[in-house]
């Protein structure tokens, strides 16, 4: 997509999210709304990296975890001021991210994944087993809610409101970042490193810098929704949630951006519709996997143009031994 | 520490380190046929395990009845995950191959848990549970079994890799499949035969293990990564590397357990298996083969 398409889309976009509220019956969808733009914006930095610069990922619930426990800590135990305590999470979730993805990215395909999974297992025992620092289990509570300036932001509605801004601003970012001679760097190296290193790009440096700069989206969605919850327990961070923000990616067909997106908030609105049933948004999440790569690689858009496209296709056949038999 | 401390720790290293093996046995079969890392490993194994608590509880078969039962069930399982998710995609990038098989695995743990809910099960010792004094370590009967069943195992895919035709198939294909392809062995075919011999090896790990570890529908995410510790630590490739690996892995993890901390228990094969990558991502016994890292 062009540049100028990107941003019209992306305009759009922020006003669908400011309109969005008042359409909702209740609080309770703003809920859902809030935690669809947090989702969001997970799946926008892992986007970059999994869709454009080709790097898996399954650490990422991990450094969203990370930034939440750090900020809730800092502002709650330590008694550091809300803002203080979010960019101090956002700043030690960034500097863990780069220390972890300097020696991980130079493993490719299975052994990436791998380390990373090895690494967001270990943060999601740590955030377990320190029971002193993190509550354990049972989970962190009393983290003091979003404010600014020793203003809280009360109403859900305002937080929300925040909470958009922030996922514009990040697509915004991300917009820019693809059109730029970064963009085109990650989607060289996606297609061949070695092609592109030949062409001098110093490949290791991009994928740390898409790395760290997806640890830093995922970290900035933490402290919002640790300030949003005021709890937080460690089985929202733990390996399925890694897992949750790669399927909301590949149904967005890995390289779009609005489709990740789209991707978020259907993983994040799927368990509403599936109360009745309970538990079965594990074994779809696992058939969605399964089936988006095998039938639409290119995510629910990419296969609905196929299908539209199919579909038109038979029209015009018909139409046209409709016509010959006329 | 007292001697007798450290043999117990020793015992209980070597007996789940065995079944780390044979995950990481899985692994390795199926890497070297196809070059896929099978994210799902890990369910085999639970399988096995479940399978072999349900059919002895729910439908009251014998204990042996069961468990070959549950093998066999096991097996089926693996051919079909490669027929259904894997042989589609065969030439797809690295990349979706990952995200199919980690969809595969959550797939089998999200019907295992609706069918047989989220309770943990135990499954009765296959020879009782009074435990026989060894040097003043308590060695259970079941640990015995473990440790008999994994080498005979390990000697029976020696055996298959080395002496019969198909096995031998299956190790030119790992070499090349297409020459292999072109020497007329039918490289599908192997393929397939490699899931089913990983499942198989998995699932018998998961039935062994369980009356000591107990089991529930999810404990394959966590044996799933040991294995592939194990993998990574003996060489990844390396069939015997592998199970050597699986058994140092739980050798210390025991002795972690014992003289460190036991909280932090799952967490030390992680750390192990990060540090292994990041210096020395061939493994102890592994070629130094850099184009696979």
């Amino acid at each position: 997509m062009s540049y100028r398409k990107d941003m019209i889309w992306l305009g759009c976009f922020f006003v669908l999210l400011m309109l969005a509220p008042a359409a909702l019956p209740n609080n309770y969808f703003l809920t859902i709304l809030i935690l669809g733009c947090l989702h969001s914006l997970n799946a926008v930095g892992l986007c970059l990296l999994v869709g454009h610069a080709g790097q898996i990922s399954l650490g990422h619930a991990g450094f969203y975890g990370l930034a939440a426990y750090a900020s809730a800590w800092l502002s709650a135990t330590a008694g550091w001021p809300v803002e203080a305590s979010m960019l101090a999470g956002v700043a030690l979730t960034v500097a863990v991210s780069f220390l972890i993805g300097m020696p991980s990215l130079k493993l490719k395909g299975h052994y990436l994944a791998m380390a990373t999974l090895g690494f967001g297992i270990i943060l999601s025992i740590l955030f377990t087993e320190t029971v002193d620092i993190t509550g354990g289990p049972s989970g962190f509570v009393g983290i003091p809610r979003l404010s600014f300036f020793g203003r809280e932001v009360k109403k859900d509605l305002a937080l929300y409101r925040v909470v958009a801004g922030v996922l514009c601003l990040a697509v915004w970012l991300a917009f820019n970042l693809l059109h730029s001679r970064i963009g085109r760097a990650l989607r060289a190296l996606h297609t061949s490193e070695k092609a592109a290193q030949a062409m001098g790009v110093d490949i290791a440096r991009y994928k740390l810098f898409v790395f760290v700069l997806s640890a830093a989206f995922s970290a900035v969605a933490g402290v919002l929704y640790a300030h949003y919850l005021t709890f937080i327990a460690p089985s929202s961070f733990g390996f399925m949630f890694s897992v949750e923000l790669i399927v909301m990616v590949v149904l967005g067909g890995m390289v779009s951006v609005p489709g990740a997106i789209v991707g978020a908030f259907f993983v994040t609105v799927l368990p509403e519709f599936l109360r009745a049933f309970e538990n079965i948004e594990v074994v779809l999440f696992g058939a969605i996997l399964i089936l988006c790569m095998m039938f639409m690689p290119d995510g629910m858009a990419g296969g609905w143009n196929r299908l539209w496209a199919r579909v038109r296709r038979a029209w015009a056949a018909r139409g046209a031994s409709g016509a010959a038999h006329g | 520490m007292d001697p007798s401390s450290l043999l117990q720790y020793l015992i209980t290293g070597l007996t789940l380190g065995s079944t780390y093996g044979l995950t990481a046995l899985g692994f390795t079969i199926i890497f070297n046929t196809t070059g896929v890392i099978n994210f799902a490993q890990g369910e085999f194994v639970m399988l096995g395990g479940m399978m072999s608590v349900y059919f002895t509880r729910v439908l009251g078969l014998g204990e042996p009845v069961a468990v070959v039962l549950a093998v066999v069930g096991a097996t089926v399982a693996g051919a079909l995950v490669e027929r259904l998710a894997i042989r589609p995609v065969r030439d797809c990038p690295t990349i979706n191959l990952i995200i199919i098989t980690i969809g595969v695995s959550i797939l089998i743990r999200g019907l295992a848990m609706l069918a047989w809910g989220k309770d943990t099960h135990v499954l009765e010792p296959f020879s009782g549970d009074r435990p026989i004094m060894v040097l003043g370590a308590a060695v259970m009967p079941q640990a015995l079994w473990v440790l008999a069943v994994s080498l005979l195992l390990l000697a029976g895919l020696k055996a298959f890799f080395s002496g019969t035709i198909h096995g031998k198939a299956m190790l030119a294909c790992s070499h090349d499949p297409k020459a292999a392809s072109l020497v007329g062995i039918g490289v599908q075919r192997m393929v397939l035969l490699s899931f089913m011999i990983s499942a198989l090896v998995g699932a018998v790990g998961g039935v062994i293990l369980t009356p000591i570890t107990m089991t529930s529908y999810d404990v394959g995410i966590m044996l799933g990564l040991k294995g592939f510790a194990a993998c990574i630590l003996g060489g990844l490739g390396n069939p015997f590397g592998a199970a050597a690996g699986g058994v140092i892995l739980g050798v210390l993890e025991s002795l972690g357990a014992g003289f460190v901390s036991s909280a932090y228990k799952d967490a030390l094969a992680f750390v192990i298996l990060l540090a292994l990558l990041f210096v020395k991502p061939s493994g102890l016994f592994g070629l130094k083969d850099t184009k696979r890292v």
